[in-house]
């Protein structure tokens, strides 16, 4: 009996796949060999984690329909494997260029080197793969976190300039091995050690979550007697760490300086509010940068192994500016 | 021994003080309370602060692992809870009004309830192993609170709502008092009637209860429903306490904390006797780990290798076993049994 069923439901199973299959096949057909001035890409997204990824996504798709591209999106949940899948599927339905944000650096050598022999160029969108061979892939484009740490550095410096007292720093960092995390600290770090008087007292992680900033923060109040400045990896934790400031009777902004990375729009409010007094921008926007880069790969032209974002950075009167227009 | 050092909370406790008192070493005021703005102030006001949700998800974890079970899904509970809250006040023509914010609590612990009675059906009528049951509403817990809020953090400016786990009464944390509220509501009606005998016999022996004639079928989904409920709770103060509601954080991975907290506090992970002090204790002792790390400067790199390291300590502590052994070695470290030891 289980054998009879189990037998149905694998044949069932079988022609759905082959129906996915034969859809498969017509839709490259009709784009990849029929429509030679459209340009196809594939695009492969690590997930929906964060209100960065979503903005992402969007500027991505609105960029493909306003640049005349025909994408395809795929969802990889957070999954290597389901990356590789879509990534496979795109080169069976022959579009003219793949994208994706990898979900980790490493184990893309096979599935990239399957798209090169495919002649299907490869463009690297906000993380970066550990691959030798730099040629699997034409470009990557994304953010520099270590500059991003440099920026919020140099603002530092800056902001403490001519003064000689020291300055008591505390740092709220992201998850622990995550590239933002590491390069946003390194990045920092290397700006403000050429002046002694600015000093790290105490740094832990915050998971890039407000919760966690909150709860770090707390604990840094007490345990810290002096704190000038606070350094968020990422504006989330900044906005839990200024309820903890809040709730210890000090003011955001003026009492404790605070810097942070994203410029979300949460971030911006606090930003204009004076809660906050510096946001380096790490921008999701990079969708049209990524259709013109399709377009000059797909024509043959040479591209720079490494696109950085256009991203800026805001003081709280740039930010109530930009505020009413800010997307995400 | 006298009956203290026998107690099974002994041993916690021991390690909580000495993880407070541990603190002192870098932060000199660590035990001073003081009022600020007319509330208290102080990092043992923290420690109890931060382990609010975390203590009503052990609460009812404890109810479930009693009954045999456990539940996964309370982290998902939690997000989803915390979300239908924010995006209903959200909604609201006047933030600010507390019918709205009532409603917006009831909604998120009635549908609390319900992804309890899901997980009690799933596990008792249709008879999934509770690990499996409940690691369905896991999943799909957090993705349809992700679905709610399209993945985005939704923030509220509703001052009703911020009182739930930010605000004070009488200088108390309102989330502390909540918390109180409901461990001693669980005490008075699990241990002053007979629920928590029936509960430890299900827990214990299935059958046996069974042809005692106990209706096990009511009383476990009535333990997932308890649970949910806590969960949602404890769901409305983690989203109260920083005004949003985040979906992909809200919970995640506490149901791992609550199942250790529980342990901790001495009940069995195979059913039968519980302890419900004991698990609110684990609770308040995790939460002083967490506060720990930060306060003596843990490097962020080592933080789950130095709690692991306190965890396992705790853990050996509690173990009667590893206590005789290290105590006996001590006393009498000539005595060594290898002359008994047949040929």
């Amino acid at each position: 009996m289980l054998k009879k069923w189990s037998a149905a439901v694998l044949a069932g199973a079988l022609a759905v796949g082959a129906l996915a299959g034969c859809g498969g096949g017509d839709d490259a057909g009709s784009s990849g060999g029929g429509g030679d001035d459209k340009i196809t890409m594939g695009f492969s997204q690590v997930g929906a984690e964060s209100g960065w990824r979503t903005a992402n996504t969007k500027s991505i798709q609105e960029s493909a329909a306003a640049a005349g591209i025909d994408l395809k999106f795929s969802d990889a949940q957070g999954k290597q494997e389901n990356q590789i899948k879509a990534i496979r599927s795109f080169i069976a339905q022959r579009v003219d260029v793949i994208a994706f944000s990898p979900v980790v650096e490493s184990g893309w050598d096979t599935v990239l080197k399957e798209a090169k022999d495919a002649n299907i160029p490869v463009i690297l969108t906000d993380r970066s793969v550990d691959s030798q061979d730099k040629t699997l892939y034409k470009t990557f484009i994304g953010s520099d976190f270590v500059l991003e740490g440099k920026k919020a550095g140099e603002w530092l410096v800056k902001e403490y300039e001519g003064k000689s007292d020291p300055v008591n720093i505390v740092e709220l960092q992201g998850t622990p091995g995550a590239a933002p995390a590491n390069d946003r600290k390194a990045g920092f770090a290397e700006v403000i050690k050429a002046d002694p008087k600015f000093k790290i007292v105490a740094s832990q992680t915050g998971q890039f979550t407000r919760t966690d900033g909150k709860e770090v923060m707390e604990a840094f109040l007490k345990s810290q007697p002096k704190i000038d400045v606070l350094y968020a990896h990422n504006d989330d934790m900044g906005l839990g760490a200024i309820e903890a400031i809040e709730a210890a009777g000090k003011k955001p902004g003026t009492d404790i300086k605070i810097i942070t990375v994203d410029a979300v729009k949460d971030g911006m409010t606090a930003l204009a509010a004076g809660k906050i007094n510096y946001i380096v921008e790490c921008s999701p926007l990079l969708g049209p940068q990524l259709m013109d880069l399709a377009k000059k790969v797909k024509a043959g032209e040479t591209v720079e192994q490494r696109v950085l974002t256009q991203e800026t950075t805001f003081t709280q009167e740039q930010a109530k500016t930009a505020l009413p227009d800010r997307k995400y | 021994m006298t009956p203290l050092v026998r107690h099974r909370l002994f041993w916690p406790a021991v390690v909580l003080v000495l993880l407070l008192v541990s603190n002192v070493f870098f932060a000199p005021r660590f035990f001073t309370i003081t009022l600020q703005d007319g509330h208290l102030y102080g990092s043992l006001i923290d420690v109890l602060r931060s382990a609010t949700p975390l203590a009503l998800v052990a609460l009812g974890m404890t109810m479930v692992i009693a009954t045999g079970g456990i539940d996964l899904s309370v982290g998902s509970v939690m997000a989803i809870s915390g979300a239908v809250a924010c995006l209903f006040i959200g909604d609201l023509s006047d933030p600010g009004s507390v019918g709205g914010v009532l409603l917006a609590v009831g909604l998120a612990l009635g549908l609390s309830a319900v992804a309890g009675i899901w997980n009690g059906v799933l596990v008792s009528v249709i008879g999934i192993q509770p690990i499996i049951a409940t690691l369905i509403l896991m999943v799909a817990g957090r993705g349809i609170a992700q679905l709610l809020t399209g993945g985005q953090i939704i923030n509220v400016s509703s001052p009703p709502f911020r009182v739930i786990g930010a605000g004070y009464l009488l200088g108390v944390p309102v989330s502390v008092i909540i918390v109180a509220v409901v461990v001693a509501a669980a005490v008075l009606l699990i241990r002053r009637s007979a629920l928590g005998v029936l509960v430890e016999a299900v827990g214990a022996s299935p059958t046996a209860s069974r042809l005692a004639g106990i209706r096990a079928r009511g009383l476990t989904i009535m333990a997932y429903v308890f649970a949910a409920v806590c969960a949602g709770i404890a769901g409305l103060i983690f989203s109260s306490n920083v005004a949003s509601a985040d979906s992909n954080a809200a919970g995640n991975l506490i149901e791992l904390d609550a199942i250790l907290a529980v342990v901790i506090g001495g009940t069995a992970l195979t059913g039968g006797r519980f302890s419900i002090a004991g698990s609110v204790l684990g609770a308040v002792l995790i939460s002083a780990l967490d506060i720990t790390t930060y306060t003596i400067g843990v490097p962020a790199e080592t933080t789950l290798l130095f709690k692991a390291v306190v965890v396992v300590i705790l853990c050996l502590s509690q173990s009667a076993a590893f206590r005789a052994a290290v105590f006996r070695r001590r006393r009498t470290p000539a005595a060594t049994p290898a002359a008994e030891v047949p040929a």
